[in-house]
């Protein structure tokens, strides 16, 4: 695929605030590509530079090999959904959508057809002539949408469009949003601070902190293959065992016990010396005695269980007062178990990964 | 360590505290303003002789004419300038909205006379407005107005912008800046952004300050008095010389009842516009 969007060392300060250091990034045609990260991690400031309403401080931004670095946002033909929706409250919802298309000034009646066309797209027919302050936030968020898409843009940038919505709507929309990708084949550029929302939309998850991209990727590698602590602990829930320096990489200790990781996950950290070994609490297991494997192996002590209606959590201590979370199907769950009980944890040497602490 | 704490009111006190403001109403409001309504009909003699006397006179109708027509004037200049500093009060860099603020309060805190005398002294024959016409090598008369229903205008208008400005401004605040971005972003370029979002969003300030120039110049009294000289009379200085110079009571009150009919049209014509354009969409 070539590539679409280039964004090279993108750098923004504002004052002595340094929001962006450094970023570079490609972004493919078509993709549904996410800016995750915790807020002022300057995934904003990095959608807000690509729309043109902030210039960077340093480095550039290609598209298609052009750098759009000089165009004014009015001249970068990019679609843009913004957090709060920003519609025309003086406009009603078809004067909105066709907003765009006036300012290029398509004939009257094409802007009809095209704007007949989003509204059904978006699925806010019988709604056309309402202004905006007369719809729900669901159908406001529509409408931002539509107004976004309806000129074709190269480019779709999406600023937390659906965090003001609750939650019932925010997974409808979710849907809705991944199928409208789907069928308008246009590059979508989310951003978010839900974790779930971006590991549930996106084909590659960009995931910001302080101002740089920590990692970048599908949904299941940055789940299952992080490279950073931080990026182990920001999606989803993650079990973080500190360990002390490894003898030989990939082999190490806690509390006496042999801890063991596949070694390519830790060439990176066996340099640096201090490491945790990373598990999800899926990859957990609980047993009732201990176990035959000579290595991954810890006693643990039950302190709370959480139902969750297909599994339960259930969170312990291990010993050194080390927390640890499993996350335990309920088919097949081992019923008798109760608070204060002493179980034994094991994992396989393959679902540990080995990280910088 | 003892608690200082006030008696809770008597039932009596209650219903003192709870009349005051209608009495106060009352008293200062509606009580004069049925005087001077009655006064309009019985003086000197019961009838509506005062209204046709009106009507018939050429000389008032001149000034009820000439007040609708210089505050007519004076408010339509009065909003664009009020528009144009308010606009970069509220959206303009840190040193002009700065500069702004500056050129908006300060003639609030010098009166309505001194000011009036200011622009007498520099719009008389032979003052400022003369040299700087002489200066530019234009017809001295053109800048220097003297005591006329121009200068008047000129006086009235400088009064009324800071009234302007406020409602305006206090819309523009509140219009979100995103949606102007929205705007640009889906490609309209700064002037189009202004003429097609801006200006139609801040129309509710418009409306409003249209209507308080309109209303606050109808009541004029000091300007067109040291400004026109006594040429340009308007309806506030014709109530005043009936009542308090012909001692025609009946004929000043039913004048003061035209000026307050003609408030109370202003309210209902800028209510009905306004809610005009909130049910029209286009």
């Amino acid at each position: 695929m070539v590539v679409h969007l280039a964004i090279m060392n993108a750098r923004k300060c504002f004052g002595a605030f340094e929001a962006l250091r450094s970023v570079s990034l490609d972004i493919e045609k078509g993709e549904f590509l996410t800016f995750l990260g915790p807020s002022g991690s300057g995934k904003s400031t990095l959608l807000n530079a690509i729309a043109g309403f902030e210039p960077l401080t340093q480095g550039r931004i290609l598209k298609d090999g052009g750098d759009i670095g000089p165009l004014p946002p009015d001249k970068r033909n990019f679609g843009m959904v913004f957090q709060g929706y920003a519609l025309f409250p003086h406009l009603s919802v078809a004067d909105n959508i066709a907003f765009s298309l006036k300012v290029r000034g398509v004939s009257r009646d094409e802007r009809e057809r095209r704007v007949n066309r989003m509204v059904d797209l978006v699925g806010l027919g019988g709604h056309a002539h309402k202004r905006p302050n007369a719809l729900s936030g669901g159908q406001q968020q529509r409408c931002a949408l539509a107004r976004a898409l309806v000129f074709e843009p190269e480019l779709l940038l999406l600023d937390e469009p659906l965090s003001a919505l609750d939650k019932n709507l925010r997974e409808q929309l979710q849907d809705e949003l991944v199928s409208i990708h789907q069928r308008t084949g246009t590059t979508f550029l989310f951003v978010t601070h839900d974790q779930g929302e971006a590991l549930a939309m996106s084909d590659r998850i960009a995931i910001f902190n302080k101002g740089a991209i920590e990692q970048v990727g599908r949904p299941d590698d940055l789940y299952d293959w992080p490279n950073s602590r931080f990026v182990a602990e920001f999606l989803g829930t993650m079990n973080i065992i500190p360990l002390g320096p490894s003898a030989n990489a990939g082999e190490t200790c806690h509390a006496g016990f042999r801890l063991e990781a596949d070694i390519e996950t830790c060439s990176r950290s066996a340099t640096t010396g201090a490491s945790v070994l990373a598990i999800r609490p899926e990859r957990l297991t609980l047993h009732r005695h201990r176990p035959e494997a000579a290595a991954n192996v810890l006693p643990f002590r039950v302190d709370a269980l959480v139902f969750q209606g297909s599994s339960v959590i259930v969170k312990g201590s291990a010993p050194d007062q080390l927390p640890l979370t499993l996350s335990v199907a309920r088919v097949g769950f081992d019923e008798d178990l109760a608070v204060g009980q002493d179980r034994w944890v094991s994992w396989s040497r393959s679902d540990a990964r080995l990280l910088e602490s | 360590m003892a608690i200082i704490s006030k008696p809770p009111l008597s039932p009596i006190g209650m219903q003192i505290m709870l009349w005051a403001l209608p009495a106060l109403l009352v008293l200062a409001y509606v009580l004069p303003f049925a005087g001077v309504a009655l006064r309009s009909v019985t003086r000197p003699a019961p009838g509506l002789e005062n209204y046709v006397r009106i009507v018939a006179s050429p000389d008032l109708r001149m000034i009820l004419y000439r007040t609708v027509l210089i505050c007519g004037v004076s408010t339509i200049l009065t909003v664009p300038l009020a528009y144009i500093l308010a606009y970069y009060w509220v959206m303009g860099r840190a040193v002009t909205s700065r500069l702004m603020e500056i050129c908006i309060f300060l003639p609030f805190w010098i009166s309505v006379l001194v000011r009036a005398f200011g622009w007498m002294v520099i719009l008389r024959n032979n003052g400022l407005a003369s040299d700087l016409a002489t200066f530019l090598g234009l017809p001295a008369e053109m800048l220097a107005t003297g005591r006329s229903a121009n200068s008047v205008v000129i006086g009235m208008v400088h009064f009324m912008v800071p009234f302007a400005v406020l409602p305006m401004a206090s819309v523009m605040r509140k219009i979100d800046h995103r949606v102007l971005l929205a705007a640009n972003g889906l490609g309209a370029a700064a002037p189009y952004v202004f003429w097609r979002v801006f200006l139609p969003m801040s129309a509710p300030g418009i409306y409003s300050a249209l209507s308080v120039s309109f209303i606050l110049s109808l009541g004029f009294f000091v300007t067109p008095m040291v400004l026109g000289g006594g040429r340009v009379t308007m309806i506030a200085e014709a109530v005043f010389v009936q009542m308090f110079q012909t001692a025609n009571w009946g004929l000043g009150s039913a004048l003061g009842i035209i000026l307050m009919l003609f408030v109370l049209a202003v309210l209902w014509l800028v209510r009905s516009v306004v809610k005009l354009d909130q049910s029209v969409s286009r």
